[in-house]
């Protein structure tokens, strides 16, 4: 469906978990293996350190539609690595992605692709006689879009990060951590 | 202070301090080195034929103990043969500390002779596994793992250890619980239930006018059936006990209404499907107890009380949802209960209930055909002469398939902890070695093993274990020749159509094979014969016995709620079919 977060009865399809693992070998594993072997589909993942090197921050963002969002949290917490889960409503949070492609364009088209980039606030990162790399960050809608238009050139090859997110800061914002009383 | 030990060294004495008195196990390449010090300890350690046995055995163990059972094996095909025991183990929710070993750390990713990926294969079948990279790691991922095994809801922990792990030099160090605890900041099971919800909840058990007891595993595990007891008694409530649950709660009371569930029986199927509050505890809502989830107790209401979170509105949505431990979150409820009824309120009036649900009691007990002179044995009857005959005190082990179902039917389990079988995997091949862990774990017990013959064939080889090691179990084979829980489906529901459920007749000869393993070998093929060979059977105990019967292989097991129907359609035994209307 399109974009329509501003609608007040929009029912995201997705959440966005951020969860703080014990950064330890197999942690992955063991998470994407839970949504395995249960049946939740994963949107995207994004891993990476936090400022405690003993921890590791996991952003999924996962299909509610697969499964609900409640019994995904209950059975990640069982899990003894994770320590915390962070639930994000998309309509509560700020999610943001990368994105880079590479683009086949002629050098005569080439003012096209710039000028889309410029549109879109990206970056130009390479030019090459046939082709010219570009990034874009921004929220995963307005990378959809990018995407869209960019198809039209002719995608040699595109790379997409996945989503990171952290709650909104204004007087709504509401993030529902799990901490105590956890899983067994 | 700085006492220098191999990991080997290390890992036997933590084993010790955490008060293993038994280990289940088989020594290989990788794990040799734990199995030297293992001589100089005060540790037993009992020599399987196949680390499934061994596997099984923890869990017999652990059944009647209440303490994890240990496993000591290799890696490579050894981890392999353990996933069964660990997925059963997980499963069923108990205790078990499994220890591999591993290909040294060096050769960890080269397909190295018995390597395999033993943490990757087990993580989806223990509550928790952890491969260990260095001997120092030793003390505390011991520490960890009982405590992750025996804590919350509890389940196997696997601990793979590399061969150099184990022959390095470490520095002992034995941790504080404050330790453990502070290397697991991710895990703080909740055992207090909140007062609010249990006050909610005694408010809903007051109100009820047709209120179950649905009792689980959970109550053994919380060692909470003193205070089950208590809660029943003082609001005078039906009890059912699930598979797992046999024994919480004694068959021989007044208010047992025995197993509800597919092949429950028809009272406490129907106390359940038309009650209007189950008090949950312990249990998960098992699709073998619900049947068809959306027809299941429609009118009731939910309290469900579990340790693990996730049990709550996994299946059905609670109305009154409390996480804690079964026994501390029942002594809070009969607590809360009695301050109520102290300050006034009443409990509504239940005897017009519980007078329906005599009725059915009365209508429809279990049955099954007599044995009819020269015709063959019914296994049922043997199954009421070994209840009636085991000295006091006994456990019953069993294996999986219709003489599983008729254990759990026809024996009268009137004490916890005397009831061992594999309910959430459902592992044929379960009963020999789990009777064997059961022994060790009480000795002065007598322990039965039912068994299937199909069952029989998957694990026998751990009655040498038994005589060997002198530990005396006494099994007593249902043998149909058949596969008989299959058969049973495809003589129901595949139009009588028998595919691959024939074993033989005469093969293997139970007799000769159970001799040939050190045990003494009775056949009974005629009702006369069955209680004096119980009977004999009883009265060995300085080994093992056999007991073949030959029974019936068109027995049936009823009453069955057959996959995919509501408890509502429940088959009766064709003889009780015309009284069907008391049920409405
Ligand atoms: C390891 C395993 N394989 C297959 C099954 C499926 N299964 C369930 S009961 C059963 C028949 C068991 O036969 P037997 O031990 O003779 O018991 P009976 O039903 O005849 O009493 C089978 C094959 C199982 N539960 N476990
Ligand atoms: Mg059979």
């Amino acid at each position: 469906m399109s974009n329509t977060s501003t609608h007040s009865n929009y029912q995201p399809s997705h959440h966005i978990l951020s969860v703080l693992v014990q950064n330890r070998a197999g942690v992955l594993a063991r998470v994407s293996g839970l949504f395995a072997r249960r049946g939740y589909n994963i949107f995207s993942l994004a891993v990476a350190p936090t400022e405690d090197p003993a921890l590791s921050r996991i952003t999924i963002v996962v299909d509610v539609d697969s499964a609900p969002l409640e019994q995904i949290v209950k059975q990640l917490f069982k899990l003894i690595d994770v320590v915390k889960i962070s639930e994000l409503d998309p309509r509560r949070a700020v999610e943001r992605e990368l994105m880079m492609a590479t683009i086949r364009v002629a050098a005569d088209d080439r003012g096209q692709v710039v000028e889309l980039t410029n549109i879109f606030e990206g970056k130009i990162l390479a030019v090459g006689v046939e082709a010219i790399t570009v990034s874009l960050e921004g929220s995963p809608d307005k990378l959809d879009d990018f995407e869209e238009l960019l198809r039209g050139y002719g995608i040699v090859e595109l790379q997409r990060t996945g989503r990171v997110a952290l709650p909104k800061l204004d007087k709504e914002a509401r993030v529902r951590t799990h901490k105590n009383g956890k899983a067994s | 202070m700085t006492e220098q030990l191999t990991g080997a060294q290390a890992l036997i004495r933590a084993l010790e301090l955490e008060n293993v008195d038994t280990i289940f196990g088989l020594p290989g390449g990788c794990i040799l080195p734990a199995y030297d010090p293992l001589l100089d300890s005060s540790i037993r350690h009992i020599l399987v034929r196949h680390e499934q046995g061994a596997g099984h055995m923890a869990e017999g163990f652990a059944h009647v103990t209440g303490r994890p059972g240990v496993v000591l094996v290799t890696s490579g095909p050894a981890a392999t043969n353990m996933v069964t025991p660990l997925c059963d183990a997980f499963m069923d929710s108990i205790p078990m500390i499994c220890i591999t070993g591993q290909v040294p750390t060096s050769a960890i990713g080269t397909d190295a002779f018995q390597e395999c990926d033993t943490v990757g294969i087990t993580r989806s079948v223990t509550k928790h596994n952890e491969l260990i990279m260095s001997a120092d790691d030793i003390p505390l991922v011991v520490r960890q793992a009982f405590h992750i095994a025996t804590t919350g809801r509890p389940g196997p922990v696997l601990i793979d250890i590399p061969k150099d792990v184990l022959q390095n030099k470490m520095t002992w160090h034995w941790p504080t619980d404050e330790e453990v605890l502070a290397s697991l900041p991710g895990y703080k099971p909740t055992t207090k239930g909140h007062p609010r919800m249990i006050k909610e909840a005694a408010r809903l058990i007051l109100d009820a006018k047709q209120p179950v007891l649905y009792v689980g595993g959970g109550i053994l595990k919380a060692r909470a059936a003193e205070v089950l007891m208590e809660l029943a008694e003082l609001i005078g409530t039906p009890v059912v006990t699930t598979l797992m649950a046999r024994g919480a709660f004694p068959d021989n009371h007044p208010l047992c209404l025995g197993m509800p569930g597919m092949h429950g029986n028809a009272t406490a199927i129907t106390a359940m499907q038309k009650s209007d509050l189950l008090i949950n505890l312990g249990a998960r809502f098992d699709d073998r107890i619900t049947g068809k989830v959306s027809t299941f107790a429609p009118d009731a209401k939910i309290i469900h009380v579990d340790i693990d979170p996730a049990e709550q509105g996994k299946v059905r949505r609670p109305d009154v949802p409390i996480v804690g431990d079964c026994r501390l979150v029942i002594e809070e409820l009969v607590k809360t209960i009695r301050e109520m009824l102290a300050s006034g309120d009443t409990q509504a009036d239940i005897s017009d209930w519980k007078s329906r649900v005599s009725g059915w009691q009365e209508q429809f007990p279990l049955y099954y055909p007599p044995n009819e002179p020269g015709e063959a044995l019914k296994p049922q009857f043997c199954l009421e002469k070994l209840r009636d005959l085991a000295p006091a005190g006994t456990i019953l082990c069993s294996g999986v398939g219709q003489h599983q179902m008729w254990s759990s039917q026809y024996w009268h389990f009137n004490e916890p902890y005397t009831w061992v079988n594999s309910g959430g995997l459902g592992t044929m091949g379960f009963s020999i070695p789990a009777a064997i862990g059961a022994k060790v774990g009480c000795p002065d017990r007598t322990v039965w093993a039912v068994d299937g013959d199909g069952c029989f064939q998957m694990t026998a080889q751990e009655l040498v274990t038994a005589s060997v090691e002198r530990i005396p179990i006494k099994v007593a084979v249902l043998n149909n020749s058949y596969l008989g829980m299959v058969r049973q489906w495809q003589e129901m529901f595949y139009e009588e159509r028998y595919s691959e459920v024939y074993l033989s007749p005469e093969l293997p000869d139970f007799v000769k094979w159970a001799e040939a393993m050190g045990c003494v070998g009775i056949r009974v093929e005629s009702p006369e014969e069955v209680e004096p060979a119980i009977a004999l059977a009883n009265s060995i105990n300085d080994r093992s016995v056999v007991i073949e019967f030959r029974v019936d292989a068109g027995e049936k097991v009823f009453p069955m709620v057959p996959a995919g129907y509501g408890n509502d359609d429940v088959l009766l035994h064709p003889n009780q079919n015309e009284r069907r209307e008391f049920l409405r």
